[in-house]
């Protein structure tokens, strides 16, 4: 497709985000999903993206995650392109095999799990890092089980995900997308699909992870009080833009941008 | 009302017996080819080549709506016309193979379309190969979804093979007819080759049911 | 000898021949829907007798050989009394044949109507037979007809088997123009190629429309 001309191959520097978007656009047909996105996002930084339906916020995460192509625009991760590759000192589309190489940075936890129904939940663990990785079934089983310890899983390992609960099952998936050791953390709607009464377990890994460890968060949620909680940044999305962003004390207490305004005062009411 | 005659019965039966034999060697050599045919079949529908689909698909087609019987002349008799005769056996089982890997294609398209589209997304998240995507997540769980029809089709290949006496194979039916002829009875071959075949295929279907169980509840699938 | 100087001199057989294949398949899909309605409701029917004739009758159907079946009517009903003429031989036993197969379609889509449709019938006092023919086979029809399609497919090619008890239809005919002539590229291509047409190009359109009509009628399109 399109060979990018004027953007780096690489970039360096002491502020190189751990995530960057740089006029990033993405359309089906004549619907235009995204429309020229910049976005950093620093190391360590935990970002959650609100807004209403249709608004683009999960395709920036399904991009991130190189389950959708993009029409325009690059993707950089760790300071790397990840949605194009430098060939000959231009940026080129990514083959299947760069992809790869750079997808190893990048975890997703999605709506509905997504687990694989025919493995236990330490089996879901375990998959990427024997299968991808190439570890050890010994030291991908120590590995997992952490992992399942830590999203308080432990004692459901030899559980298919039929025998769990939403909430259980979800929290199988971070522990799976987390034994990959990715530098960028993906939660797409992670507690939409949940029973009200178990949201809480999941997002009490969630804020975990965020207290514990130094990880780049993106989220896209529809709570609002648990994204003003535990964000560093909250970034409102309408139509395919960024509308209005800041830390989650100055956009939910003072928002300046009027559909930001009308958007959450929305919500509220909803509650 | 009618004479069934139990002398003439086992005088006839190991001859039946010998023929279930060549009948149940016929569906097995015909069953293997079709699974594995099949599934060449079923993957090279799902690749990128267009014209290559294309022709795969409309020959699947052309297979699955013509009699298999008329196939099973045309494989035999075209050969010699062309100046290759081939046996009985040989035609007899490119024909049914061909025949039914086409059913089994559509089983194995089937099994892996109803495999979510979410569980692609996720073992891309993990950032597996095409391969072992298919390998490790997509095939696993398509086979529960795809042995109802697996099973099936091994029962209808075995059903299939009486069309096999019309080009000269041996088994139950050609042998049946063969008997009638010669003795001018035909109760007891038709007959007993009726009780044969509900005799092997309805075990196999429930065996094929219990099969099919045990592997979803051991898939935790249920 | 090219097809179509091939097709040329031998179109009038090849023509009968379809005629009579035509004619077996509608003799045989009357006979085996009408099998299939009635088995259908008699394995679901709480009378046990009648509950274990479907099923014998379903099993034995589907557990032997349509081939078997056909020699059997054929060759072994004359020694009970009833001589049957071939062609009628024929299209009784692809119909019977179907019918077993088609009695578990109908069986399937009757129990997969909401349960809620049976309560809500029962709720205006329908009678049982009306609830089952005014609420339950409409939505059933709708459901199985895909299905149908297919086995209406498998019984065209059923019919082939006929010309084995000497029934000159589609597939007898390209026997005997083969026998005569050594043409057998010609001679069952062409057979191949018209019945492809007939269940590629008339059958399935016919129950796509079918489907599509049924659909509109009870509101589902």
């Amino acid at each position: 497709m399109q060979n990018l001309v004027g953007y780096p191959l690489e970039l360096t520097g002491e502020d190189t985000p751990m995530v960057r978007f740089t006029n990033v656009r993405k359309s089906y047909g004549p619907l235009v999903v995204l429309d020229d996105l910049n976005l950093d996002v620093a190391e360590g930084e935990m970002v959650s993206i609100i807004g209403p339906s249709g608004s683009g916020k999960t395709t920036v995460l399904r991009m991130l995650m190189t389950l959708e192509t993009i029409n325009g625009g690059c993707i950089y991760v760790d300071g790397k392109p990840l949605t194009h590759m430098p060939k000959n000192d231009k940026l080129v589309l990514a083959n299947t095999r760069y992809l790869r190489e750079r997808r190893a940075d990048i975890g997703m936890c999605f709506q509905h799990f997504n687990l694989f129904p025919h493995m236990t939940a330490l089996q879901n663990c375990m998959e990427g890092p024997v299968q991808v990785l190439g570890l050890s079934k010994t030291e991908a089983r120590e590995r997992s089980e952490e992992l399942l310890e830590l999203v308080g899983m432990i004692d459901k390992k030899d559980q298919h995900p039929s025998r769990l609960s939403g909430g259980q099952q979800q929290r199988v998936a971070i522990a799976r997308a987390l034994a990959m050791r990715p530098k960028v953390m993906l939660f797409d709607e992670v507690t939409s699909a949940l029973d009200p009464e178990v949201i809480g377990e999941v997002t009490n890994v969630i804020r975990a992870l965020v207290s514990q460890h130094k990880l780049t968060m993106l989220m896209v949620t529809h709570q609002m009080g648990f994204a003003r909680d535990i964000s560093d940044r909250v970034c409102f999305f309408y139509g395919g833009k960024i509308e209005e962003q800041g830390p989650p004390a100055d956009l939910f207490g003072n928002p300046q941008k009027e559909r930001t305004q009308k958007f959450l005062s929305a919500v509220s009411e909803a509650i | 009302m009618f004479d069934w005659r139990w002398d003439f019965v086992a005088e006839i039966m190991p001859r039946l017996l010998w023929a279930t034999g060549n009948t149940l060697m016929a569906a097995g050599i015909g069953y293997v080819i079709a699974l594995v045919l099949g599934l060449f079949l079923a993957l090279g529908q799902r690749g990128s080549n267009r014209v290559l689909t294309t022709i795969l698909r409309e020959g699947i087609e052309f297979i699955r709506s013509t009699p298999l019987i008329l196939q099973i002349f045309f494989v035999f008799y075209v050969g010699p016309q062309f100046g290759l005769v081939l046996s009985p056996w040989v035609a007899g089982m490119i024909a049914i193979g061909l025949h039914y890997s086409c059913y089994l294609s559509e089983v194995y398209r089937g099994g892996i379309e109803s495999v979510p589209r979410g569980q692609w997304e996720a073992a891309t998240a993990l950032n597996m190969t095409r391969w072992q995507t298919y390998k490790q997540v997509i095939i696993p769980q398509s086979l529960p979804f795809a042995l109802a029809g697996m099973g099936n089709y091994l029962v209808g290949i075995f059903k299939d093979t009486p069309m096999l006496s019309v080009i000269g194979v041996y088994e139950l039916v050609h042998t049946a007819n063969a008997i009638g002829s010669e003795n001018y009875r035909f109760l007891e071959p038709y007959t007993l080759v009726g009780f044969i075949f509900l005799a092997i295929s309805l075990p196999t279907a429930a065996l094929v049911r219990l099969f099919e169980g045990r592997v979803r509840s051991k898939m935790g699938m249920n | 000898m090219t097809l179509l100087e091939f097709v040329a001199q031998y179109w009038p057989r090849l023509l009968t021949g379809t005629a009579n294949t035509v004619a077996l398949f509608f003799l045989s899909a009357a006979l085996g829907i009408a099998i299939a309605l009635v088995m259908a409701l008699m394995k679901l029917s709480s009378y046990r007798a009648l509950r274990w004739t479907a099923i014998s009758y379903i099993e034995i159907f589907r557990g032997t050989s349509l081939l078997v079946q056909l020699y059997w009517v054929f060759f072994v009903m004359p020694l009970f009394g009833f001589t049957i003429e071939k062609f009628t031989a024929g299209y009784l036993a692809v119909g019977m044949n179907i019918g077993a197969y088609g009695a578990e379609l109908v069986r399937g889509a009757i129990l997969s109507t909401p349960r809620g449709q049976w309560e809500a019938a029962l709720a205006i006092n329908m009678s049982p037979a009306k609830r089952m023919w005014r609420i339950i086979l409409p939505q059933a029809l709708v459901n199985m007809l895909p299905a149908w399609g297919n086995l209406l497919i498998e019984l065209l090619k059923g019919t082939a088997l006929v010309s084995l008890i000497s029934v000159a239809d589609l597939m007898f005919e390209a026997k005997q123009i083969n026998g005569s002539t050594f043409l057998s590229a010609q001679a069952f291509g062409t057979a191949l190629i018209i019945y492809y047409v007939l269940a590629r190009f008339i059958l399935t359109p016919f129950m796509r429309w079918a489907e599509r009509a049924m659909a509109r009628k009870i509101g589902k399109a």
